[in-house]
């Protein structure tokens, strides 16, 4: 492995009241993979944002290949050859993948007007990396989530920098993707880049990375080599503490059956979908991205119409509307898209838990009770230990983590029976996750019965009484909780392994 | 001491954070300063003028502010304050009782709002859109059925709506008053009419929240026109006839209104009170243009600088504080 090509010295940074960054320390050598990991508010995206020019640094130096640099926008640090993927998209919707690939930068010809076909050919062979079969031509806004956070990787390979810094790239990625992700980073690795890894997920650190540096506080707690640390030792670094097995047990027992969804048809999402869910269970449902499973859940809650299928809850049949019919059969969906569709961002936290069950607030003739609605909130504040210095906060100034707390306390409100609960930790660090696991065990110990849709393969394994697989739109493969295993759930998603098996 | 003003300070920024205490504050200001300057502005006379000045916009304001709460609004108003009134007068000229008239004209400005509802909540044509064609499909109504004529000649007992008094207060402030007082304490507390500010704060958390997104948008479209039609009676009693003018460029100063009183078009902010304010900031600055001998000439100008000040404060008081 070379020498260094980034070196970060002391480099601090403050906002008012905190120091999100204390005499930071990095270093990064050329075709390393360089993971950082922390919790939310450790400093990570500060400390990127430093890198790819957003902010700049109170004190301390940066020096790129030996040589002093300051950035003073992204534009200056993308010139010194610094891409960043930032987790939130850059994308415009209502330009063509090719056009966002190469934004700024697209191929003229004389006059200044864009080569338009050397800029989709160029495109194409970005595409292809990925494997991916998109057309060039194709707006962003028609692209699938995961499909979008490719595009945005591919508009940061395709400046060939030399240090490529990656924020949660996988945060929308099937496993599949994610390969071809790592793939990827292991190929620029030998061309010489040097690339920086920010995720959540240990195992991606495990799997891709050559050192990793652990931010906790807007401090380096460590940097070590990966080989030479293990998961356990990692955890106990980001956190500080020890944080025993963050899936947890099952509290209580499995009960009589609850849901039934039978032939459940909504082509070409999903078709002639049965299965069943029982009071204190936790169904996990795997897959890859785009097989239907969050079409699937947004059906049964009513969000999508069947085009066939029956729902039975405590075996009574149901043809449920809208999702405020489902609400009031205490039925809950918890989406996966936590910014667009779950939270109301400009509200606060105590109006954001009460939305799906104002009527609980509401006393006679209609009039809301701001002290129930308060009471409620700090309930659920103490329950999920939502950190805001107060109830009245705009959830906009929270953290992903306790967003996501926010948005489970939602739907608390509503005495659901069945929760469906679509990507439940996406974007939420290790501390958050366990409280929201131990949430999720104790929901189900309650006795409700909780259908996780999930593309982290660990989660489902590690929460479910019972895992159903979905390929195309079809229930392929349902597995006990101790048969189920790693490949056996990949094979079943990708149906590629299982026929050479 | 150091403690003391900090907390002077903390419990300032509190209440600046209210646009209502905000716009209190300045109203009572302009009071003091017209008061000194003009011996005519503190008299019952010239108070009355102010609040009889504001009374028609406000009525229609109460709908907008729901609109805009709801991330909606409706460029329609002014023509269905016209339509109404016109539709009233036409009753009555056709010998229909005083009540039975009133309920014409009401009617009407409900129809027309529950057309902009369902268009824009169904059909999902964008509301500028939507209520910029209904602004000149009923003021084209209008023309076409009066054939540019005005009509009066109308019953005293249908003019007492508007001319009327109790205790030397017109009715259409009374009016105004009760109905805005209604309007503010519903919007604030009561469970159907908050479900706006989800509607307004994330349209589509509000569908997976179990909020009937279509029906409220019906409902705040159609109770918008039938305040609309509300004011285009009382416009019409108090004039004494409905003209094919009235209620020109209304739905810009209810709308300028509404935002002075702290709303915003992306929806989720805004109370009844807030706007009622706006509305009577405006008139206070035209009373005072008149008061100090002012060319009347200049009204529009300084009311659209007031909206463009009102929105700037606004804006850099939320970029101060982190907010944008």
């Amino acid at each position: 492995m070379g020498e260094t090509l980034l070196s970060v010295r002391g480099v601090t940074r403050r906002f008012p009241g905190v120091r999100a960054l204390d005499h930071v320390d990095l270093e990064v050598r050329t075709g390393e993979v360089h993971a950082l990991v922390g919790e939310n508010g450790a400093g990570k995206s500060t400390l990127m944002n430093i890198l790819g020019g957003v902010l700049s640094p109170d004190e301390g130096r940066i020096e790129l290949a030996g040589r002093p640099v300051r950035f003073h926008d992204a534009h200056e640090a993308g010139q010194a050859g610094v891409a960043v993927v930032f987790q939130e998209l850059s994308l415009v919707p209502n330009l063509s993948i090719a056009e966002n690939i190469f934004a700024n930068r697209q191929p003229t010809l004389a006059g200044g007007f864009v080569h338009r076909a050397r800029l989709e050919a160029d495109a194409q062979r970005l595409l292809e990396l990925f494997q991916l079969a998109l057309p060039p031509g194709r707006l962003v806004k028609h692209l699938s989530p995961a499909h979008a956070q490719l595009v945005e990787i591919l508009k940061a390979i395709s400046q060939r920098p030399r240090l490529l810094i990656l924020d949660e790239p996988t945060s929308s990625l099937s496993g599949v993707e994610t390969q071809l992700l790592f793939d990827n980073i292991r190929r620029m690795k030998l061309e010489g880049v040097s690339i920086i890894y920010i995720s959540h997920h240990l195992p991606e650190v495990f799997a891709v990375a050559d050192r990793v540096t652990v931010l906790r506080d807007g401090r380096r707690v460590a940097t070590r080599e990966v080989s030479e640390v293990d998961e356990e030792t990692l955890v106990r670094l980001m956190v500080g503490r020890e944080l025993s097995n963050v899936y947890g047990r099952r509290e209580g027992e499995i009960g009589e059956e609850l849901l039934r969804v039978e032939g459940a048809t909504r082509e070409p999402a999903f078709r002639d979908v049965t299965f069943s869910l029982r009071r204190g269970e936790i169904v996990g449902l795997a897959g890859l991205v785009g097989a239907g499973r969050t079409e699937l859940g947004r059906a049964i809650f009513a969000l999508e119409r069947w085009q066939k299928g029956e729902l039975y809850l405590e075996g009574r049949r149901l043809s449920l509307r809208d999702a405020h019919q489902a609400i009031a059969h205490h039925v809950g969906y918890l989406t996966e898209d936590r910014k667009a569709q779950g939270l109301f961002p400009r509200m606060s936290v105590r109006d954001n838990v009460i939305a799906p069950s104002l009527s609980r607030f509401a006393r006679r003739l209609g009039w809301m009770s701001d002290r129930a609605a308060t009471r409620f909130a700090e309930e659920c504040r103490g329950m999920l230990s939502i950190a805001t210095p107060s109830v009245l906060r705009r959830v906009a100034h929270l953290s992903g983590g306790n967003q996501q707390k926010v948005l489970f306390s939602a739907w608390t409100g509503i005495a659901p029976r069945v929760l469906i609960v679509d990507e439940p930790t996406r974007g939420v660090d290790v501390g958050a996750r366990s409280d929201l696991y131990a949430y999720l065990r104790r929901l189900a110990g309650s006795g409700v019965g909780i259908l996780l849709i999930s593309s982290d393969l660990l989660e489902i394994l590690g929460l479910s009484d019972r895992i159903l697989v979905m390929r195309e739109g079809r229930l392929v493969a349902e597995f006990g909780r101790e048969e189920a295993g790693e490949e056996a759930i990949i094979a079943a998603a990708t149906g590629v392994t299982a026929a050479a098996s | 001491m150091g403690e003391t003003t900090s907390h002077v300070a903390r419990l300032l920024r509190r209440l600046t954070d209210f646009r209502e205490f905000m716009l209190l504050v300045i109203i009572i200001g302009a009071c003091v300063g017209l008061a000194l300057r003009s011996p005519v502005f503190l008299t019952v006379d010239n108070l009355l003028a102010v609040l009889l000045s504001v009374s028609i916009e406000s009525i229609v304001a109460i709908g907008m502010t729901i609109l805009l709460v709801s991330g909606g609004f409706d460029l329609s108003v002014g023509s269905a304050v016209a339509l109404s009134g016109a539709a009233a007068a036409m009753a009555l000229t056709a010998g229909w009782p005083v009540p039975l008239a009133v309920g014409t004209g009401l009617g009407v400005g409900a129809l027309g709002g529950f057309c902009n509802g369902i268009v824009i909540a169904w059909l999902r044509i964008n509301p500028f859109i939507t209520t910029l064609a209904m602004m000149q499909i009923l003021r084209g109504l209008l023309l076409a059925i009066t054939k540019g004529k005005n009509i009066s000649g109308l019953p005293d007992s249908f003019n007492m709506i508007g001319q009327g008094a109790l205790w030397g207060i017109q009715y259409p402030i009374i009016i105004a008053l009760v109905l805005i007082l209604i309007g503010d304490v519903f919007l604030r507390y009561s469970r159907f009419f908050r479900q706006n500010y989800y509607i307004g704060g994330n349209e589509r958390a509000a569908i997976l929240s179990g909020i009937r997104v279509n029906r409220m948008k019906i409902f705040n479209y159609t109770l918008t026109g039938l305040l609309a039609g509300l004011a285009g009676v009382i416009m019409t009693a108090r004039l004494g006839s409905a003209t094919v003018t009235a209620g020109a460029y209304l739905e810009l100063r209810v709308i300028s209104a509404v935002i002075i009183g702290g709303a915003s078009l992306a929806g989720g902010e805004g109370t009844v009170l807030g706007a009622f304010l706006g509305s009577l900031l405006m008139a206070l600055i035209v009373n005072a243009l008149t008061l100090l001998g002012i060319d009347i000439y200049w009204n529009t100008l300084v009311i659209g600088s007031t909206l463009l000040i009102a929105v700037l404060i606004d804006t850099l008081g939320k970029a101060r504080q982190g907010q944008l």
